[in-house]
């Protein structure tokens, strides 16, 4: 391997990296904030990926009437949910943003697929699509599991993940799809010709992070979510409902998710169930940071992308293997130097 | 219905099903499956269900043990039932290994970790071409019993529901077993468990290994009886797959189990019948159905569907006759022997003072109460002396040893016995065998005694030693029930009884009088006045007042961290820092 | 008498088996100071638990009429309680500044809530600290923030748990001087305390509790002079001298 090479591959590594990052930064979010270990995080990516696809090909994508049966099953849960305080504010309240929302997005995307309005569009539409399942999901699946353990929490999330797996094969089918380039422009750097794509991708990665911190730092919102993860009990004494913690945390993570689909749609063919993969591979990065921190993460992330393209290189047929094996030093370190045992309460 | 009538009529069904015409053979195939479904779940059972971990990566134990047999046997040309033992041992080995890196650290690292692995573990089959990549390995050899193949049908059907028997039995073995009631205590707890001598990280792991071995069986048989693998059953689906029985079956008991991969078999191949007609293409979509009912299974029958289908029970604790060598009594100290004697406890948080500079002692033959206002570190200063927390400074020793930094199963080994503020008994567990946990230090037998039943006379002192104990707090009549059927006081007494198994010569109690009613402060006042007789050293943190006015010898006062004053009631009574520390200042 | 703000009637609450709050009824009137007393484990904590929702409870509450019973916690925050907890439950990782911040989550976007600057004024303590984390804070610090964090949600009712526990005295009488100004400005204040004395000297009625039960109420003056007071503190064996710790009480005064 000579140094163009590494290059190259460093190149590529930053590039996948930054996917992970994101992808990590809301695992760690959703976690934090509601202790689910959000493994349908990539499906996400996939249906972001797909639904540009599909708006690309000029047809309605799957995941519209997927919203409209989410959206319902949402409305059905948040009045069980309210049930022993249901007026009618409740249920408007409930009707907006679970029906008619969804209603709304689904004219929109109807009226607009067919006529190709151009890729910004067609992105802004994606992400419009994908955003709310996340708040749908959580009050679906997750809500009712309030005060379950985490273990349960995660067998439920990878009960998540099979069916919306499921249902990415109903609606989009068993053949994969590409997107081309947000830039065919390319820049010659050195030895390396970076590609637009690889830099609208650390451009926008970077906007992303910067939006969270500012979301966070600046907004009441934002705070209110970091309280939740920090200390639940004090922050619904402050008038802060975890299902509101919970729907919020879901749906940035549904927003992420569906830009990331947007971002590596173009790199690689990306099928119905591809999203696990690239989901688990922000796992390996969360679970590096401890499940706890932004930046470890973040900067895991770039490692683990870093890990992947050379070993894609090295042996492509085990990247996965390798990857996946990177987390055992990790462990094994944790494991070491972990606390004397305690009660998980 | 009782579990033991269901489960007779159950197996009677399955051997009875290949005699009965008329029975496609396909639906023999389908219980086979079920059947092998079923061995690895019994496994998740004891895992999931019993230990209260979980892994979504058994596919892979299976897998290796699979792949493991069929390169022995093809490439090796070594009988199938050579090539068992090695199966097992290597899947074992893998358990070992992922179980070391991961047991130690939050609950959640297993199953996350298993999740990557079973993917990587896909890959690396797929991917070599001495296991054939994805066209996997042909040509196995069947296994042959008494000299006569198995080759599928209602014969393989039968072998592999004779494994499962197999299989329950050992569990049901081990689960109790010496071993098993560690592994059953981790629900109460595992500071209780540890308490008592269990090496929590340790069982785990047995737990794990266990599982990963039973998975093996199944990869085992599941290849002879295919003669043919390849990846796809080893991959990560197939191991949430696995989960699914568990959870929907109910992972609470390996009946559950059973009836869980029956259930999901049977399901699974209708669904895939019926679905792709409804949607009109081919897939996995019975995934939507399994992730669906997995989810509405966790929301609104989180035990399962088995205890719906029989009538909930604990099993009583199988009797164990008369002992033959009963457990020797441990030798009293002299009254007056100085047993713990704590000096300079200190205790930081960050910056926080929790404790300051505490110092005591306890001798044998009385009762010491560690009293004071909310907030004064009382607690605190009890789990520096029993190990559950660490001391910034200061000495701790035990019979005149330091044990500074020992952890908590280590104290326990110096004859320190200790209850708990919130009662931590196994709720599902019958009282006896909470009660027997207690002697955990005083046997020795391992998983495999266990399970394989060598551990008989080991077992009949540690029960009677058990009842004796149960006996010498007046809580004989329950000794079958569930501990968590108990009322709190009786199980406060359960607790206690428990820590004399141990055979102690200083006994540990949180708050024993807490939540009790009138009557039964007096009988527990009563009981620990009987053992202090006896000899015992007590050191109580009690909030109640009139019951530690009634009880105790001496009293130390502690307040912001500090000892406030050390005396006899009486005097502790009137001293005014004690009224002022208690009922405040007029500011 | 004016009409109650704040109406438990016969509230129970269990933990498994435990009863630990056994049918307490009491009642808050608006602008009151009303206090639990009771030793540990007489179920304060529990009872306040229970009023906020943090705790299932069967029993009914009320709060200016309407029932609160199946209320989650944040939507009784909404009507106008509050509560400081025992452990003080603060944001520990994040600034004093944003813990006072979100203080007034429940009027987010509207522009009520409590003024930042009112509270510096209130806790001028606070104002040093603004830009350190609430994990750093020493014990009286704390309490004082999640005072002003309270107060920050205008709350109509205000219930503290042990506001004085672990402080050492002349913090204790900062604490319950300011308990006391916010009863002045026209806050209802239920205060749960182990520290009788202080609270008998700020209270308007008191409630006694033992073994999740009410044994003695009236007014203040009343129970700080009851010797019945001390018994359910200290236990019963010198009952002979109970005598003396009241007469004290009463002097102090």
């Amino acid at each position: 391997m000579d140094a163009t090479i590494l290059l190259l591959l460093l190149q590529d590594g930053v590039v996948n990296g930054a996917i992970y990052a994101l992808i990590a930064l809301s695992l760690v979010l959703v976690f934090t904030v509601t202790r689910v270990i959000l493994i349908p995080q990539g499906e996400f990516v996939a249906y972001g990926a797909l639904t540009l696809a599909s708006l690309e090909a000029g047809t309605l994508p799957g995941t519209v009437p997927l919203l409209l049966g989410l959206g319902a099953c949402a409305f059905l849960a948040d009045c069980a949910e309210a049930r022993h305080n249901l007026d009618g504010r409740a249920l408007l309240r409930f009707g907006l943003r679970d029906l008619a929302l969804p209603g709304v997005v689904a004219v929109i995307a109807w009226l607009l697929a067919p006529t190709k309005p151009g890729l910004p569009v067609e992105i802004l539409l994606t992400l419009v699509i994908v955003t709310p399942m996340g708040g749908f999901l959580h009050a679906v699946a997750f809500r009712p599991l309030a005060h379950a353990s985490v273990l349960v929490l995660l067998i439920a999330s990878v009960g998540v993940h099979l069916a919306l797996t499921g249902l990415g094969l109903v609606f989009f089918g068993a053949e994969g799809s590409r997107t081309p380039p947000l830039s065919e422009a390319s820049f010659p750097a050195g030895p390396l010709l970076v590609s637009g794509q690889s830099l609208w991708m650390i451009g926008l990665t970077l906007a992303i992070i910067v939006a969270l911190w500012l979301f966070f730092s600046r907004t009441l919102l934002g705070k209110a979510l970091i309280a939740t993860a920090v200390n639940r009990l004090g922050a619904r004494l402050m008038g802060i409902a975890p299902s509101l913690a919970g729907r919020l945390s879901f749906s940035v993570a549904a927003f992420i998710g569906a830009l990331s689909g947007v971002l590596i749609a173009p790199l690689t063919t990306v099928y119905y169930d591809t999203g696990f993969l690239i989901g688990l591979k922000g796992f390996v990065a969360a679970i590096i940071g401890g499940l706890a921190s932004y930046p470890a993460a973040a900067a895991a992330a770039l490692l683990v992308g870093i890990i992947e393209s050379v070993a894609s290189f090295e042996a492509s047929a085990f990247k996965e293997v390798i990857v996946f094996m990177a987390i055992i030093p990790v462990l094994l370190w944790r494991s070491l130097r972990s606390a004397p045992v305690e009660d998980e309460e | 219905m009782p579990t033991r009538l269901l489960a007779g009529l159950g197996a009677l069904l399955i051997v009875a099903l290949p005699f009965i015409p008329g029975v496609p053979p396909f639906w023999l195939t389908l219980l086979t499956y079920a059947g092998l479904s079923a061995i690895v779940v019994t496994g998740l059972v004891v895992l999931t269900g019993v230990a209260g971990i979980t892994s979504f990566g058994q596919a892979m134990f299976v897998g290796i043990s699979a792949y493991a047999t069929a390169l022995l046997t093809t490439t090796g040309g070594l009988s199938p039932w050579l090539s068992l033992p090695v199966a097992l041992l290597l899947s074992a080995a893998a358990a070992w290994v992922t179980g070391a890196i991961t047991l130690r650290l939050s609950g959640h690292y297993l199953p996350l970790g298993t999740i990557a692995w079973n993917i990587s573990f896909f890959y690396v089959l797929g991917n070599t071409d001495a296991l054939g990549r994805y066209d996997g390995l042909t040509g196995l050899p069947p296994i042959s019993v008494l000299g006569h193949p198995v080759l599928g049908g209602a014969e393989a059907l039968l072998l592999t529901w004779g494994f499962l028997a197999l299989s329950l039995w050992l569990t049901h073995r081990l689960l109790r077993s010496r071993t098993g009631r560690a592994i059953r205590a981790l629900k109460g707890g595992v500071v209780a468990a540890e308490s008592f001598g269990v090496d929590t990280a340790r069982v785990k792991i047995v737990a794990f290994v266990y599982a990963a071995m039973l998975a093996a069986l199944s990869g085992w048989l599941y290849a002879h009886i295919q003669r043919a693998i390849n990846p796809t059953p080893f991959g990560i689906n197939a191991g949430i797959e696995y989960l699914l029985m568990a959870v929907i079956g109910g992972a609470g008991s390996i009946w559950g189990g059973v009836f869980g991969a029956v259930l999901v078999t049977v399901l699974k191949d209708q669904l895939q019948n019926v679905l792709p007609l409804v949607f009109g293409a081919q897939g996995n979509f019975e995934a939507i159905v399994f992730g669906v009912l997995l989810v509405l299974m966790l929301q609104r029958a989180p035990d399962g569907l088995w205890p719906l289908v029989v009538r909930r029970s604990v099993a009583p604790p199988p009797d164990r006759g008369p002992a033959s060598h009963p457990l020797a009594p441990r030798p009293a100290c002299a009254p007056g022997t100085v047993l713990l004697e704590a000096s300079h406890l200190r205790k930081t948080f960050g910056g926080l003072v929790a404790v300051n500079d505490i110092g005591f002692q306890v001798s044998a033959g009385e009762v010491v109460a560690l009293i004071g206002p909310n907030g004064a570190g009382k607690s605190t200063t009890f789990n520096l002396v029993t190990g559950v927390a660490r001391l910034s400074a200061g000495a701790v020793r035990l019979g005149g040893r330091d044990v500074a930094g020992l952890p908590a199963r280590r104290i326990a080994r110096l004859g320190c016995a200790r209850t708990f503020q919130h009662v931590k008994l196994v709720a599902g567990m019958s009282v006896i065998e909470n009660v027997a946990l207690g002697a955990h230090l005083r046997g020795s037998a391992g998983p495999f005694r266990g399970a394989l039943g060598l551990d008989a006379a080991e077992e009949a002192a540690l029960f009677a030693e058990a009842d004796r104990q149960l006996a010498r707090v007046g809580l004989s009549a329950c000794r079958d029930l569930p501990a968590g059927s108990l009322a709190l006081g009786q199980q406060r007494i359960v607790e206690i009884a428990r820590a004399l198994c141990l055979g102690p010569t200083l006994l540990l109690l949180d708050e024993p009088a807490a939540g009790l009613r009138h009557q039964e402060k007096q009988a527990l006042g009563d009981l620990l006045r009987r053992l202090r007789q006896e000899g015992l050293g007590i050191l109580l943190v009690e909030h109640d007042m009139d019951f530690v006015m009634g009880l105790a010898d001496r009293l130390v006062v502690m307040n912001f961290g500090a000892k406030l004053c050390e005396g006899a009631p009486a005097t502790v009574r009137r001293d005014p820092a004690v009224v002022e520390a208690y009922l405040g200042s007029a500011a | 008498m004016t009409r109650p703000m704040l109406e438990a009637e016969s509230v129970s609450v269990a933990y498994g088996k435990v009863e630990a709050v056994r049918g307490i009824s009491l009642t808050v009137e608006p602008g009151r100071l009303v206090t639990v007393l009771g030793a540990n484990g007489a179920g304060k904590t529990t009872l306040l638990n229970a009023l906020m929702g943090v705790l299932p409870a069967r029993g009914a509450i009320r709060f200016e009429g309407r029932d609160l019973t199946r209320l989650p916690v944040e939507a009784r925050v909404a009507q106008g309680l509050s509560l400081i907890p025992e452990r003080r439950e603060l944001f520990s990782t994040m600034t004093v500044e944003d813990n006072l911040k979100l203080g007034a989550f429940r009027f987010r976007g509207t522009g009520g809530g409590g003024d930042i600057g009112e509270m510096y004024r209130l806790f001028p303590r606070l104002a040093e600290r603004r830009r350190q984390h609430a994990g750093t804070l020493s014990g009286g610090e704390r309490q004082m923030l999640a005072m002003a964090r309270a107060l920050m949600g205008r709350p109509r009712l205000l219930m503290l748990d042990e506001p004085s526990l672990g402080l050492a005295p002349l913090i204790v009488a900062e604490v319950m001087r300011t308990v006391a100004r916010l009863r002045d400005e026209g806050v209802a204040i239920l205060l749960v305390e182990q520290n009788a004395r202080a609270a008998l000297q700020i209270a308007d009625h008191g409630y006694v509790l033992d073994g999740g039960t009410v044994v003695l109420e009236g007014d203040s003056r009343t129970l700080q002079t009851d010797a019945r007071v001390v018994e359910t503190y200290l236990g019963v064996l010198a009952a002979d001298d109970a005598a003396a710790p009241p007469n004290r009480v009463a002097s102090g005064r």
